[in-house]
């Protein structure tokens, strides 16, 4: 099972404000293949909430979200 | 809704005031980032948002109406501006809390192939060529094409 969380691509966004972890997010999964793992990496408290919004709207799966000493991680199976 | 299924979004930026211009900026790249075919029609006071920094108009009230108009760096908040320290304050606040300014989010808009339109009624009336534009400005049209837009769009805003 932790196998398949390997992630291809890391993006960290640590720092990055609103809206920049999501359009970071978008654009580096691009360079991930179909079924890869992104893991993102977040300080903005928003991108709880919107990174969660961005793989519902565009039907990426969200694997996986940690929360762990001010930072968010997020594990995102591209789908399509 | 795209012929292809793909969902649209339509903004109207018609403020050229620092804080609205970001708010448009930012909804337009998050909502090209969650997928969306994305429009930006820049009309009256919007038009400084995709101007060059340089003087404009060809009468007299044109270049005098010139002397108000800013660029996308130069645009201030529609609050507390204060004559330019506004401006400066909130550049400084949010720089200093990693917001990304406003020149770099609408750069990042046109990466993303948001499509930036502009208005030829105001331009024709506040005397903006088409060359006093960003060269990124994809079409100059009028009212019907927006409307046409935001017929298809899921989101549409007024800015």
């Amino acid at each position: 099972m932790s196998e398949e969380l390997t992630p291809e691509k890391e993006l960290d966004a640590r720092g990055l404000q609103c809206p920049m972890p999501v359009v970071k997010t978008s654009q580096e999964i691009k360079n991930v293949s179909v079924g890869g793992i992104l893991k993102v990496m977040a300080t903005d408290p928003g991108s709880m909430a919107d990174i969660t919004a961005w793989c519902k709207s565009t039907g990426n799966e969200l694997v996986k979200m940690e929360q762990g000493e001010g930072v968010f991680v997020f594990f995102i199976r591209r789908t399509n | 809704m795209s012929e292809n299924g793909t969902k649209r979004a339509s903004i109207v930026v018609f403020s050229g005031d620092m804080d609205r211009v970001m708010a448009a900026f930012i909804i337009a790249t998050t909502a090209a980032a969650m997928g969306m075919e994305t429009s930006m029609f820049f009309t009256f006071w919007g038009l400084q948002a995709i101007k060059k920094k340089k003087g404009t108009g060809k009468g007299l009230f044109g270049r005098m109406l010139s002397m108000f108009l800013k660029d996308i760096d130069g645009v201030g908040p529609s609050k507390l501006n204060m004559g330019g320290m506004g401006r400066w304050m909130f550049k400084k606040m949010m720089k200093d809390k990693g917001v990304t300014s406003l020149p770099e989010l609408r750069q990042m808009a046109i990466d993303m192939g948001v499509k930036l339109l502009a208005c030829q009624m105001s331009m024709d009336v506040m005397e903006i060529d088409r060359e006093d534009l960003i060269d990124e400005v994809a079409d100059v049209v009028g009212a019907a094409t927006y409307v046409l837009e935001a017929q298809q769009a899921d989101i549409t805003l007024f800015i």
